[in-house]
């Protein structure tokens, strides 16, 4: 019912107008003008190697998120390490496709944004990282699972492969799949709404903790 | 619940208005000064910042030029990844969507991610007529709203307030709106952070229907992004159920990769940052995750009238970065309102037009609140000749009140010099006249001007608009024609023959 409706709206006759006076208001515009190329656009910054992991790690700590690195061996314990000041009992939710030991594991078993709200913390992996930016982007992959579970809790741990940090942003938009659904996190959520005076935490993870592993 | 542009009065008279406030002053100078510094530094932190900017400017001028290609393509994407397009041709088509789709899920409320798009179209307010209430998340959003305020500024709409105010404003206005602040607020900006979090979590958790813009749209993809800071927007385009996006066409974008020069852009020109903290992607529907009822409105309500023209279309590049307010030298002093639109500063002094066309008055005036002083043109990540084509509206306006019975002051002004200028007794008698009217004027208006000139007060009639927020210098009390009879060309240097004892 609902659906007929929306359907009926989608090929009324607001449609054939909107596309008819885009048609008349560009008239002028010869049929090459309207095929122009993508343009190429600069490239980004240039980093390899240690330059690259250490302009990372700069960035996202100049957002105020705390970046630990550690040996794929000792993952388990920087995890943890990130989850210890939540004391005794904290519970964080980890995606079902990431293998990793954490304290106060809860697996996300159709949790409601209620349930979410009452939990501490969230474990995740990430898609890609991006240096100049500081930029951490999550495709929501199995390891990192569905959107809400990152966003509720007031604690974020996400671990990022040494190899998943790429130099800036167009060697990131290269490599994603647009069909997924992403968000891209550049330090915990802030505002500048008040005079202009950066606040960091108000409705995403108040904390973020990033783990670069490898 | 929220105010309206609606009867403004045209910018000069608003512009006086906003003057006289110096607390406005203040807290505007402060902000716009801020955000330019920050702005600045890390923009000089990019290699090509040029390039960057002509290669954005040449994705959106792309994406307008085959505008018809690329939203049927959009629509094409959108429907194949499970979202339904509607189109609405003006603001009433869609709020009236937005109304229909919140009502078929019988709901009261709505969360509300920051758009420029349903401000434009007053979405609040055809909602709450409804019975619909339509709650505003973003944290500035969130001051205007309760303060029963209207926006100032594109990136932070209550840049007008300081502190002091909004904590009253919380502490006065969040109980009956929801939750109340606690009882031991302050004014420091985390701890009003912190009662906005608690404030709006119980509406974030409770709502099944989200309302949003976009600030970009791939056709290729049907992928929509929306840039924010706060997590407020997660909120709203994750936890609820239905989602609704209404989305002017001209944020349509051809390819996904062309996302690239604009997220390079778009944060360091808006708030200053390299990235801003959190910008989410979403195609249609994702099984599994998020809102599982998509939907997307194509909103015209006047871009396609921008379109057509020629000089101005490239308005419609715009990424709503808010750059160009943050350097003009009449936004940082009249402040947001004074344009009579949520579309302020150069930006609103063009588009508005465009949008709307001549023949309002309010509309009218907005070409002339500027100095050209081209500020604005070096600081856009696409490019727009904001100077070119304010000049440009400047020409229609004064083309479509050619015709009219009574005409502006500057067309008065402009046939009289025509008058006097072409007959020489006319000048004459023009000049005796302003010299009288400069004696008179000096001895009225007792300022003077920085460079120690004497200024005329306030001028009577239809001088006014003029002298209300400038300084109109007096005539001379002599004019150049008669000062060289009577010295002879100079010659003669001797005291002026009447009224020596006048003015200042
Ligand atoms: S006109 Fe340019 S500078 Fe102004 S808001 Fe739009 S994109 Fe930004």
């Amino acid at each position: 019912m609902v659906e007929e409706r929306a359907q009926r709206v989608s090929r009324g006759p607001a449609r054939e107008e909107i596309l008819g006076r885009v048609r008349a208001a560009l008239a002028d515009v010869s049929p090459e003008d309207r095929a122009t190329p993508a343009p190429t656009p600069p490239p980004g910054a240039h980093l390899e190697g240690d330059a690259l992991l250490e302009r990372f790690v700069e960035r996202v700590e100049d957002y105020k998120a705390t970046v630990r690195r550690c040996a794929p061996e000792d993952l388990a314990a920087t995890v943890a390490e990130a989850l210890a000041p939540l004391g005794e009992g904290a519970r964080a939710v980890v995606p079902s496709g990431l293998d990793l030991a954490v304290p106060g594991a809860v697996s996300d078993d159709a949790l409601t944004s209620y349930d979410l709200d009452g939990i501490e913390a969230v474990v995740t992996a990430a898609r890609v990282g991006i240096a100049e930016t500081g930029t951490i982007v999550l495709d929501h992959g199995p390891d990192q699972g569905r959107r809400a579970i990152s966003l509720v809790p007031d604690l974020h741990v996400c671990i990022v492969r040494t190899d998943q940090v790429v130099a800036d942003v167009p060697d990131a938009v290269a490599g994603l799949d647009p069909t997924r659904a992403m968000t891209w996190i550049s330090g915990p959520s802030a505002t500048s709404d008040i005079e202009l005076d950066r606040v960091e935490g108000v409705h995403g993870p108040r904390t973020l903790h990033v783990v670069l592993v490898g | 619940m929220s105010a309206t542009f609606v009867g403004m009065p045209p910018f000069p008279t608003a512009a006086r208005q906003a003057l006289a406030d110096t607390q406005l002053r203040h807290n505007l100078a402060h902000a716009t000064g801020t955000i330019r510094a920050k702005r600045a530094k890390v923009v000089g932190e990019v290699e090509h910042w040029e390039d960057l900017r002509l290669a954005g400017a040449a994705v959106k001028a792309r994406a307008l030029a085959d505008l018809e290609t690329n939203l049927v393509r959009l629509e094409e994407s959108l429907t194949a990844q499970g979202a339904t397009v509607h189109w609405a041709r003006d603001a009433a088509e869609a709020c009236e969507v937005v109304a229909r789709v919140a009502r078929s899920h019988d709901v009261d409320e709505v969360v509300k991610v920051k758009s420029m798009a349903t401000q434009e179209i007053e979405l609040n307010e055809a909602l709450q007529a409804q019975g619909i209430a339509a709650w505003e998340t973003d944290l500035a959003e969130l001051i205007v709203q309760l303060g029963d305020d209207l926006p100032s500024h594109i990136l932070v709409p209550a840049i007008h307030r300081n502190r002091a105010e909004i904590r009253e404003i919380f502490r006065s206005k969040m109980s009956a709106a929801g939750k109340p602040a606690p009882d031991d607020l302050t004014d420091e900006p985390a701890v009003l952070a912190g009662a906005a979090r608690q404030h709006l979590r119980e509406k974030f958790l409770r709502a099944k229907v989200a309302v949003s813009g976009a600030n970009f749209a791939v056709a290729e993809t049907g992928t929509l992004v929306v840039v924010e800071s706060e997590g407020n927007g997660r909120m709203c385009l994750t936890l609820p159920e239905v989602l609704i996006s209404v989305v002017g066409i001209e944020k349509v974008v051809p390819t996904f990769a062309e996302l690239d020069p604009l997220l390079r852009l778009l944060p360091r020109s808006s708030t200053g940052e390299r990235m801003n903290p959190y910008t989410s992607m979403w195609t249609g529907v994702t099984p599994g995750d998020g809102p599982q009822e998509v939907h997307v409105v194509l909103v015209d309500n006047g871009r396609t009238r921008a379109l057509a023209d020629e000089v101005g279309r490239q308005a419609l590049r715009c990424i709503r970065c808010s750059a160009c307010l943050n350097v003009c030298p009449v936004y940082e002093r009249t402040g947001g309102h004074a344009y009579g639109s949520v579309y302020p500063g150069p930006i609103g002094a063009i588009l508005n037009p465009l949008m709307r066309g001549q023949g309002d008055p309010q509309v009218d005036s907005l070409p002339y609140a500027s100095s050209l002083c081209g500020a604005c043109f070096e600081v856009c990540p696409v490019r727009i000749d904001i100077p070119e084509v304010l000049v440009h509206l400047r020409s229609k306006v004064v083309d479509a009140h050619r015709e009219d019975r009574v005409p502006k002051a500057e067309a008065v002004a402009m046939k009289g010099t025509a008058w006097a200028f072409t007959d020489a007794r006319r000048l004459a008698a023009g000049e005796r006249l302003s010299g009288l009217a400069g004696r008179v004027l000096t001895r009225v208006g007792k300022a003077r001007l920085p460079g120690g000139r004497a200024t005329a007060g306030r001028l009577p009639g239809p001088g006014a608009a003029w002298t209300g927020a400038r300084d109109l210098p007096a005539p001379p009390r002599e004019s150049f024609r008669a000062w060289w009879r009577r010295t002879d060309g100079g010659r003669a240097e001797g005291p002026e023959q009447s009224e020596q004892k006048g003015g200042e």
